[in-house]
């Protein structure tokens, strides 16, 4: 700010005052336009992402259902004879046998039927889709190009659906789900938290409790707190040469089981998630040590007063006491590893899986990569989809960060009742 | 012969205690192994990386072109745009971060602050790959509905660039705020007493005061930024290329790194040991920025305490 000689008189001299006052008012408004701004973005996040999960698609069939029963009207109206006759008179001999052999199609439940009747029979395909607000607003838009594509029609969707919770991974992004990738996430957040917890504890417990103030423990907290800043993609190089290549016999499951090293992959849940353990490892010890920080010194010293060794101050006093805290602190950590992308898209994750992780060793997809790959893909369908797992990745990532708050203080009442 | 009586002048040496001790202190020593990790794989695979005949070092660091296939292995066509887009998100994210900063702790009172602080908290929490998202199908329309669609392209570095401003929006808002507060009241209460406006006090007397502290801001920011990878993955385009101009596509370091590793790369490949050539040098870079952040921000922490 340029500025103005204070010393002045009469007239001119409030002029000046005005002029120094107008001034304050500008950026005054300068800076709560930038805050308006700042907020807006979340806003224009959110809704832009709930914006393309609704609207309109134009869909177009493989086989339309009027070509191959007369006067039906949907899928749902025909018996069951019709289903299985349709299902085994059109759908190709290699997929039949499959869902044969997964359950044969007598045994099948009407709501079954319809489904595989209309994945695999009728086999919609999306031509186009539009987000909430063009849907809304540009109809006419939306009828005319459905009417220039022969045999194409409209459908109003929301692409998160039930089928869309529950359904494995697909490359058809009408029956696309992310159950496979849910389950992957949750495997994953597992492996990370019974790795980090436990050493990131005991790290912040010596840190705080028995460190001696030299050389070497200032250069373990400088180096924790610059490990907190490497970029999330290093900690992928990371896994990727070691956990990945160089213990690829433990991370494979090769070692524990008889799998030939010629097959084995480390590219697993085991692999990934120790990763993700490396990344929250440095964000776990420095909440816990602000944790064990904020317990008074005046306990410690009362427990040493009636003879307890350091261990039992520790073990029995200063855990317990910061214990919500150490808790709130590790769940916010491993929210981060739930939305973490770059460092399991290096170690190998993102190949098409479509089969549910049943342990460690499996191979794995999780939310985010599903969403990063489902963006890569230049066909609206794709995105919708994507919009839809970033949904369901935000409300897992709300939930638990609530639940993290509510056990604080939910432990945080217990703790002064007892008081 | 256990619990003999404890000698009169010392400490008894309680075995269990020296084993729980050494066992947290070697839990914290993993901490530094994790980044004697980091360094001795990078540097290995680099050295791989260098050994092969098909690259020297000074081609790597002064190379136009990087184009694996035909062995050219330049790094500036990726570092240009890593500075490209770190820059824009600068220009998003420093303004506006460093007024909202000044607005929380000069101007807004306890209520403002109470709504507005937990906004920065969630636009911090949510996943960078949703900001990439948003880049991919909201940024980019956006500028191409504004600037044209044969001016900007459909990947450009320009969307990457301000949507990571907005993602590192909050970190810059929330630490530019804490050295600002950190700056002593005696110091507004003298200005203003000297009849001094709020915006005078803050240009004069409070920002410099912070100075420190706001460069630390900086440095840390720059190295998120520097960082990001999800967002310039999928907004600023795939394949190096040597261009000026935002609204071009341009891959940075950790768009390649991502896109050469999502892949199914064999190792012992040139492509292969290139991304931990690539890691090595973003490592460097943003470790050193860290580093210097955070020895400033210790020092102007002992100015005022």
């Amino acid at each position: 700010m340029e500025y103005i000689e204070p010393y002045a008189t009469g007239a001119e001299a409030t002029t000046r005052v005005k002029i120094r006052k107008n001034r304050g008012n500008f950026f005054y408004f300068l800076f709560i336009l930038s805050t308006v701004i700042a907020v807006m973005f979340l806003s224009i996040l959110l809704i832009s992402i709930i914006d393309d999960v609704f609207g309109w698609a134009v869909l177009v069939d493989e086989r339309p259902l009027s070509t191959l029963v007369e006067d039906a009207e949907s899928v749902k109206d025909l018996s069951r004879e019709q289903l299985i006759h349709l299902s085994t008179e059109h759908i190709s001999k290699g997929i039949l046998r499959r869902i044969e052999y997964e359950n044969p199609l007598e045994n099948r439940s009407d709501s079954d039927l319809i489904a595989l009747v209309e994945q695999y029979v009728i086999e919609p395909s999306v031509l186009r889709t539009w987000g909430l607000w063009d849907s809304i607003t540009r109809k006419g838009e939306v009828e005319q190009f459905a009417l220039e594509h022969e045999g194409a029609y409209l459908s109003f969707r929301s692409w998160i659906t039930p089928h869309f919770l529950q359904a494995s991974q697909s490359s058809n992004p009408l029956i696309a789900g992310i159950r496979t990738a849910f389950l992957g996430s949750m495997w994953i957040l597992l492996v990370t938290f019974l790795f980090s917890f436990p050493f990131g504890i005991g790290a912040a417990i010596y840190l705080q409790e028995y460190a001696p103030k030299n050389r070497l423990t200032n250069i373990m907290q400088l180096n924790i707190f610059n490990l907190s800043a490497v970029p999330s993609i290093i900690y992928g190089l990371l896994g990727l040469a070691f956990f990945v290549r160089v213990l690829e016999p433990v991370t494979s499951g090769a070692v524990f089981t008889h799998i030939s090293s010629t097959v084995a992959n480390g590219r697993t849940i085991l692999s990934g998630g120790l990763t993700l353990g490396l990344l929250v490892l440095p964000i776990i010890i420095i909440n816990t040590q602000e944790a064990i920080k904020a317990v008074p010194d005046s306990l410690r010293m009362s427990s040493y007063g009636v003879g307890a060794t350091k261990w039992q101050t520790i073990w029995h006093h200063v855990l317990p006491a910061s214990f919500s805290r150490i808790l709130t602190g590790t769940i916010l950590a491993l929210s981060r590893a739930l939305g973490e992308t770059a460092p399991l898209v290096v170690i190998g994750a993102s190949t098409f899986i479509s089969v549910d992780p049943t342990g460690v060793f499996s191979k794995f997809t999780t939310l985010p990569i599903q969403i990063y790959q489902w963006s890569a893909r230049p066909q609206g369908a794709y995105r919708s989809i994507a919009a839809g797992a970033i949904i369901v990745l935000l409300v897992l990532l709300l939930l638990i960060n609530s639940s993290a708050i509510y056990m604080r203080e939910r432990l945080n009442r217990k703790k002064r009742l007892e008081a | 012969m256990k619990n003999t009586v404890p000698h009169p002048y010392g400490k008894r040496i309680r075995l269990h205690e020296t084993v729980i001790e050494s066992l947290l202190f070697l839990f914290a020593l993993m901490s530094v192994m994790i980044t004697v990790g980091i360094v001795v794989i990078l540097f290995k695979e680099s050295m791989l990386f260098f050994s092969s005949d098909e690259v020297t070092l000074s081609q790597f660091l002064f190379g136009t072109k990087w184009q694996p296939m035909i062995g050219q292995f330049g790094v500036l066509p990726l570092l240009n745009s890593t500075i490209t887009t770190s820059l824009i998100a600068m220009l998003v994210a420093l303004p506006l971060g460093l007024s909202v900063a000044i607005y929380l702790s000069e101007y807004a009172t306890a209520k403002t602050k109470s709504i507005v602080k937990p906004i920065l908290e969630i636009l911090a929490g949510i996943p960078t790959i949703v900001y990439g998202y948003f880049a991919l199908t909201f940024m980019t329309p956006l500028l191409r509905s504004i600037f044209g669609e044969e001016v900007v392209q459909m990947y450009n570095t320009a969307s990457a660039g301000i949507v990571i401003g907005i993602l590192i929006l909050p970190l810059v808002a929330t630490m530019a705020e804490d050295a600002i507060s950190a700056v002593p009241k005696e110091l507004r209460l003298a200005s203003h007493a000297l009849g001094s406006t709020v915006a005078e006090t803050t240009f004069h007397i409070v920002l410099p005061a912070a100075l420190s502290g706001l460069s630390a801001t900086f440095l840390l920011a720059l190295s998120r930024a520097i960082g990001e990878t999800m967002v310039v993955a999928l907004a600023a385009g795939a394949g190096p290329k040597l261009t000026f101009n935002p609204f071009e596509g341009a891959e940075t370091i950790t768009g390649y790194i991502v896109r050469i590793s999502g892949g199914d790369v064999s190792y012992n490949s040139v492509d292969y040991t290139s991304i931990f050539a690539l890691g090595l040098m973003l490592f460097i870079i943003t470790f050193t920025l860290n580093l210097i952040s955070r020895s400033i921000s210790a020092k102007y922490h002992m100015e005022y305490e």
